[in-house]
C-alpha cells in the first residue's frame, strides 16, 4: 500500500497574492505530500468540485481580500453536500482574530495568519488528517 | 592615498580584525565585505556612472532641485467599501496635508465585473472602492477639484475605462483633459507576472496600452499613462535586483509596443513613470534606487535612442513593502515603516505611500493611516534625511552596491531579450519561477532561522488580539448593488447598446484607437462589466501559467 | 460505500474513492476491479505525451472541449512526476483545466508517478477502467514524455498524440530516442512560434528514417492550443487512425496485446506478492547460506519453485 496524503491548495476569491499559496504548496510538496493547485479565482463550486475529483484529504484555501467570512463557509458546505465528510479544511490569509471562532464553527479546522511556519501547516496536517 | 596604499592598508586592517571577527557568530545574509574602500568603486567614471541630479544617468536623481525644490508627493493609497465612503476618507486626507490622491479600487473592478456578477460574491467593496459606473465615479470625486489634486489610480486590465471615466468626470466639473494630473497604473505585464489582477491576453493588452499613451499624448499630457511596477514582484518574494530586473524589461516591452504601434519614443516615453518597493534593507535598497535610475537612462538613449532627456529619466512612485509588515506585535511595522521611508527618501523618490502598522491584520484603521502620514512628515521636516540631495553618494558601500545591483539586474535583462523579451519570457513562466523560487528561500531562511524577523521568529511575545481594526460593513455589496441596478434603471440603455455595439466594432478593427470609443460607452452609463465584456468577447481571456 | 456499485450508479464520488483504491493499492481495489472489469471496454482512450513545457495540459483541455461539443463525456488522467527527493509531488496539469471542472461530463484526475517503476502503468490502466466502467466515451491519459514508465502509459492508447513545441533546440534528438516510435500523430504546438515548420521537417525527416512504418504514416499537424486553433484539424486525424486501426484489425490486435500483458503483470505481481510472503521467515537464512556460499540462489530458487508449484 502506498497512500500519500492529497492536498488542494486554492485561491477562492479574485484576489492574485498567490506568494503564500505557493510557498505552502511547495513546502507541502517537500514534506512528501501531493499537492494539486488550482491557481487564482476560484468559485467556491470549482474548489468542491476539483477536491471530489481529486480525492483529496485536505482543503487548503488562501484569502487576502477580506472575503473569507463569505467564501471559506461557503466551500465547507459545498464539500459536505458532495459527501466529502472527512475531508481537512484549513484556511490562511489576512484574517483577522476576531473572525476565527466563527470561521472554524463553519467548519474550518485551523486558520493560519500571516508569520506561520510551512512546518506548523504540515505538522497540523499530519496530526489532523483522516486517511 | 594611491589605490596601492589602500589596497595594503586594507590587508593590514582585515589582518588586524580577523581574529576577533572569527569569535562573532557567522549572521548570513551579509555583504560581500565587512568594510567598503575607496578601491570598490575604482571603476566608476564620474561623469558617466554617478555625474549630477537632473543630469544624464540621474544616478543622484531626476531633477536638478530634488527636494530642495519641493518634498516628495506624499500620496495615501486608500479606498474601500462604496464611492461615498472613499469620497469621505479622501477629503480627510486632503485636510491633513496629503497632496496627491491615490485610489484603490475593489477586485471586482479591477477584474473588470460589476458588483452584481455572482463572481464578485464577497468581494465587492473589500480591497478598495467598487465602481461600477461612471455613476460611481462622480460620487468618489464629490467636491474634489480635479484641476488641482493629481490622482493616482491603482489599475491595469481595465485601466483605459477607469481613466476615460475620470476624464468624463472632470468634463462634469468644467475641467478640461488636459488640465488633468495623475497615474493610472495600466501595468498588464506584472499582473500576469506577479499581481493575478488581468483579464485580457497579452497581445489586446498590449494595444490597449498603447492605444492609452497615443490618445493621451495628444489629449491628456499630463497624465502619466503608465506606473511600470516592481513594488508586486517584490511583495511576491522577488530580491531588489530582481524588482528592477523584471520591471525594466517590461518597460523595454512596452517601449517596444509603442513604437511598433508606429509612435515616437521621445513623444511618449517622458509619460513613462515607475512604482518600487522600499523594502527593510535601508542601504540596499537606496542603491537600488539609483541602479534603476541609471539602467533606464542608458537604455533609453543607447537601445531606443530616445533624445528628450525626459524620456531617460526614470520617475517612480515608491510603496513601503506590505508582505514586511508583521501580525505580531503590530506597533513594530511603525518602525520599519519608518526605515522604509528614510531609504525612498534617500533614494530620491518621487511620491510615497507609507503603510499602515495594521495592514497585516486588516484594511487600515484612521488613526493608523495619520501614522502612516506623519511618518512621512517627520522624515521630511525633522530627520535631516531630506536636506542635501542624494545624500549616501559617493559612500564606498553604496556605490559599490549600485554597481553591484545594476549588473545583476543587467544579466537578468539580456537573459530575458534572448528569451524573446519579457512578454515570451512570461509566457514561459520564467520570471514568474525566478520570482517564487526566492520567495520560497526567503520563508525557508525565516523558518530556519538564518533570517531574524523581530517579533517572528525571535523576539515573540504572548499578545492579546489586537482592537480598532477597520471593518468593511458587510451589507456594502448588497447596497453596491442596489444603487447599480437603480442606476440602470435610470440611463438611456438604447445609447448604451449602441456604444457598446461601436466598441464592439472597434475592438475588431486593429488599427482603431480604443479611447474614444470608450470614453463615449462611459458617458452612456454603460457599466465596467458590460465595457469589459464586449473586450472579453473579442479579446478573449488569458490563462495563467502557474510553474510551481 | 459500496463504491463499485455507486460507481457504476455514476456516483462520482464513488469513482473518484474508486481511483485512490487504485492508486494507493487498498485491498479493495481488486474486488472494485472485479466488478468493473465487465462494464469496461467502451471508451476510446487517447494519450498525449511530449516533452514538459510543451502545452499538453492545455491541449488535453482544448481536446475534451471539442469532444464535449460533440456531445461526448471525457475522463482524464494527468500524471505528473513525483519528487525521487521528498516523494511529494505538485500536480499542476488541472489549472489548466479548470473551466473543465464544472462540466459534470468531464472528469479530471491527477496522478504522481510516485517512484514506482512497473506499478505506475498497471495503476494508469486500471484508472481508465474505472473511468470506462463510469461510462465516459473518450479517457485521456496524459503524461511527460521522460522516463520508460511514462511512455508506457501511453503505450496503453489506442492512439497516442505526441505534442512537441518549436525551440526546443537539442532535445529534438532525445525525443528522437525516446518517443518517436510510439507517436500514431503528431503536433506541433504554438506554432505561430518561429521554427514551427522547421520542427515538421524535422519530424518528417526522422518519420521517412523509421525503418518500421507501417502503412500509416503518422499526420503532423500544427496547434495553437492557448488560442484552440488547429484543434479540429488534429480530432480529425484521431479520427482517421480510429477508423484505420479500426478497419484493419489494429486496435483489436493492440487491444489483445494489452490484455495479455495486463494478465502477465497482474500474474507475475501476485506470484511474486504470494512467494515473498511465503518464503518471509526463511529470506534471511537464505541471505546468511549465500553469504557463506554454502549454496547459490540458483539452487535456492529452482527448490523454492518446486515447493510452491506442486
Amino acid at each position: 500500500m502506498e497512500k500519500k496524503i492529497r492536498v488542494l491548495v486554492a485561491k477562492p476569491g479574485l484576489d492574485g497574492h498567490d506568494r503564500g499559496a505557493k510557498v505552502i504548496a511547495r513546502a507541502l510538496r517537500d514534506a512528501g505530500f501531493e499537492v494539486i493547485y488550482t491557481g487564482l479565482r476560484q468559485t467556491p463550486e470549482q474548489i468542491a468540485e476539483a477536491a471530489l475529483q481529486e480525492d483529496v484529504n485536505v482543503v487548503a484555501m488562501s484569502i487576502l481580500s477580506g472575503a473569507h467570512p463569505h467564501l471559506f463557509p461557503k466551500v465547507v458546505n459545498l464539500l459536505h453536500e458532495k459527501g466529502m465528510k472527512d475531508v481537512l479544511i484549513i484556511g490562511g490569509g489576512v484574517i483577522p482574530e476576531a473572525d476565527i471562532p466563527a470561521l472554524k464553527e463553519a467548519g474550518i479546522a485551523a486558520v493560519f495568519t500571516p508569520g506561520t511556519n510551512t512546518s506548523d501547516v504540515v505538522d497540523f496536517i499530519k496530526n489532523n488528517v483522516k486517511m | 592615498m594611491s589605490n596601492e596604499k589602500i589596497q595594503a592598508e586594507k590587508e593590514k586592517y582585515e589582518a588586524s580584525v580577523a581574529k576577533a571577527i572569527a569569535r562573532f557568530p557567522e549572521r548570513p545574509h551579509l555583504p560581500e565585505q565587512r568594510l567598503y574602500t575607496p578601491l570598490d568603486i575604482k571603476g566608476d567614471d564620474y561623469a558617466e556612472e554617478i555625474s549630477f541630479p537632473g543630469v544624464f544617468p540621474y544616478t543622484r536623481g531626476v531633477q536638478p532641485t530634488m527636494y530642495r525644490g519641493r518634498f516628495w508627493t506624499m500620496r495615501m493609497y486608500a479606498g474601500f467599501s462604496t464611492a461615498e465612503e472613499s469620497n469621505k476618507r479622501y477629503r480627510l486626507l486632503i485636510e491633513n496635508g496629503a497632496t496627491g490622491l491615490s485610489c484603490a479600487f475593489d477586485l471586482p473592478t479591477q477584474i473588470g465585473y460589476d458588483s452584481d456578477d455572482p463572481i464578485s460574491e464577497g468581494e465587492v467593496g473589500k480591497v478598495g472602492v467598487a465602481i461600477d459606473s461612471l455613476a460611481d465615479m462622480e460620487k468618489l470625486f464629490d467636491q474634489i477639484d480635479l484641476g488641482k489634486v493629481s490622482t493616482s489610480m491603482t489599475i491595469n486590465a481595465p485601466a483605459s475605462v477607469l481613466l476615460a471615466m475620470y476624464i468624463a468626470v472632470a468634463e462634469k466639473q468644467g475641467v478640461s483633459p488636459d488640465q488633468l494630473k495623475g497615474t493610472i497604473q495600466n501595468d498588464i505585464l506584472k499582473e500576469y507576472a506577479a499581481r493575478g489582477t488581468y483579464i485580457f491576453p497579452p497581445r489586446p493588452s498590449m494595444r490597449l496600452i498603447t492605444n492609452i499613451f497615443e490618445y493621451c499624448s495628444k489629449n491628456v499630457p499630463k497624465w502619466n499613462t503608465i506606473s511600470i511596477s516592481g513594488y508586486h514582484i517584490r511583495e511576491a518574494g522577488s530580491t531588489a535586483a530582481q524588482e528592477i530586473a523584471f520591471t525594466i524589461a517590461d518597460g523595454i516591452a512596452y517601449v517596444e509596443a509603442a513604437i511598433k504601434a508606429g509612435l515616437n519614443v521621445d513623444d511618449f516615453a517622458g509619460r513613462l513613470s515607475f512604482f518600487w518597493n522600499a523594502h527593510n534593507n535601508v542601504l540596499e535598497e537606496v542603491a537600488k534606487f539609483r541602479a534603476s535610475r541609471r539602467i533606464w537612462a542608458k537604455i533609453m538613449r543607447d537601445r531606443f535612442h530616445a533624445e528628450k532627456p525626459k524620456s531617460m529619466m526614470l520617475r517612480f512612485h515608491t510603496q513601503t513593502a506590505g508582505s514586511m509588515l508583521t501580525a505580531q506585535q503590530p506597533d513594530n511595522n511603525i518602525v520599519r515603516v519608518a526605515l522604509q521611508t528614510a531609504a525612498a527618501v534617500m533614494g530620491g523618490t518621487q511620491s510615497l505611500h507609507t503603510n499602515s502598522r495594521d495592514e497585516a491584520l486588516a484594511l487600515p484603521s484612521e488613526a493608523s493611516v495619520q501614522i502612516a502620514l506623519r511618518t512621512q512628515q517627520i522624515v521630511a521636516y525633522e530627520s535631516g534625511l531630506a536636506d542635501v540631495i542624494d545624500p549616501l553618494a559617493g559612500s564606498y558601500y553604496v556605490e559599490a552596491m549600485t554597481d553591484r545591483i545594476e549588473k545583476e539586474a543587467m544579466e537578468y535583462i539580456k537573459k530575458i531579450d534572448e528569451m524573446g523579451g519579457a512578454v515570451a519570457a512570461i509566457e514561459k513562466g520564467y520570471i514568474q519561477k525566478e520570482i517564487q523560487d526566492s520567495a520560497y528561500k526567503w520563508q525557508m531562511d525565516v523558518e530556519s532561522g538564518a533570517r531574524t524577523i523581530v517579533g517572528v521568529n525571535k523576539f515573540q511575545v504572548e499578545e492579546e488580539p489586537p482592537k480598532g481594526l477597520l471593518k468593511v460593513d458587510a451589507s456594502v455589496g448588497e447596497k453596491q448593488v442596489k444603487k447599480l441596478h437603480e442606476m440602470k434603471a435610470g440611463r438611456d440603455n438604447e445609447a448604451v447598446k449602441a456604444a457598446l455595439a461601436d466598441l464592439k466594432k472597434a475592438c475588431e478593427d486593429e488599427n482603431e484607437n480604443l479611447m474614444p470609443h470608450i470614453l463615449a460607452a462611459v458617458k452612456t452609463y454603460a457599466t465596467l462589466g458590460e465595457i469589459c465584456n464586449v473586450m472579453r468577447g473579442v479579446f478573449g481571456e488569458y490563462e495563467a501559467h502557474i510553474s510551481l | 460505500m459500496e463504491v463499485a456499485k455507486e460507481l457504476l450508479a455514476g456516483n462520482r464520488l464513488a469513482l473518484s474513492r474508486a481511483i485512490t483504491a487504485i492508486e494507493n493499492e487498498y485491498e479493495e481495489a481488486t474486488d472494485i476491479m472485479k466488478e468493473l472489469y465487465p462494464h469496461t471496454g467502451h471508451a476510446y482512450v487517447l494519450g498525449i505525451t511530449g516533452p514538459p513545457g510543451a502545452g499538453k495540459s492545455t491541449l488535453t483541455e482544448k481536446i475534451a472541449k471539442a469532444y464535449r461539443e460533440q456531445g461526448k463525456t471525457v475522463g482524464i488522467i494527468a500524471v505528473d512526476p513525483t519528487s525521487p527527493f521528498t516523494g511529494g509531488a505538485i500536480l499542476g496539469d488541472r489549472i489548466r483545466m479548470n473551466s473543465l471542472t464544472l462540466d459534470e461530463g468531464v472528469f479530471i484526475r491527477s496522478m504522481g508517478t510516485r517512484g514506482s517503476l512497473g506499478g505506475l502503468s498497471h495503476k494508469t490502466a486500471d484508472a481508465v477502467k474505472a473511468l470506462d466502467a463510469f461510462g465516459k466515451d473518450i479517457i485521456i491519459v496524459e503524461t511527460v514524455g521522460v522516463g520508460q514508465s511514462e511512455v508506457d502509459i501511453v503505450k496503453a492508447a489506442d492512439t497516442t498524440i505526441v505534442v512537441l513545441i518549436p525551440g526546443m533546440g537539442d532535445d529534438i534528438q532525445a525525443i528522437k530516442a525516446g518517443i518517436l516510435e510510439i507517436g500514431d500523430l503528431f503536433t506541433v504546438n504554438k506554432s505561430d512560434l518561429d521554427g514551427a515548420d522547421k520542427l515538421v521537417r524535422e519530424i518528417n525527416m526522422m518519420l521517412d528514417l523509421d525503418s518500421l512504418m507501417t502503412d500509416w504514416r503518422p499526420p503532423i499537424s500544427k496547434v495553437i492550443a492557448s488560442q484552440g486553433e488547429g484543434i479540429d484539424l488534429l480530432l480529425a486525424d484521431v479520427g482517421k487512425h480510429r477508423q484505420y486501426i479500426e478497419g484493419n484489425g489494429e486496435l483489436a490486435r493492440r487491444r489483445t496485446k494489452r490484455a495479455k500483458d495486463e494478465l502477465l503483470d497482474i500474474l507475475g505481481a501476485g506470484i511474486e506478492r504470494r512467494i515473498k510472503t511465503h518464503i518471509s521467515d526463511r529470506l534471511n537464512g537464505y541471505v546468511e547460506q549465500m553469504k557463506k556460499h554454502e549454496t547459490d540462489p540458483y539452487t535456492l530458487v529452482n527448490g523454492i519453485l518446486a515447493e510452491m508449484l506442486k
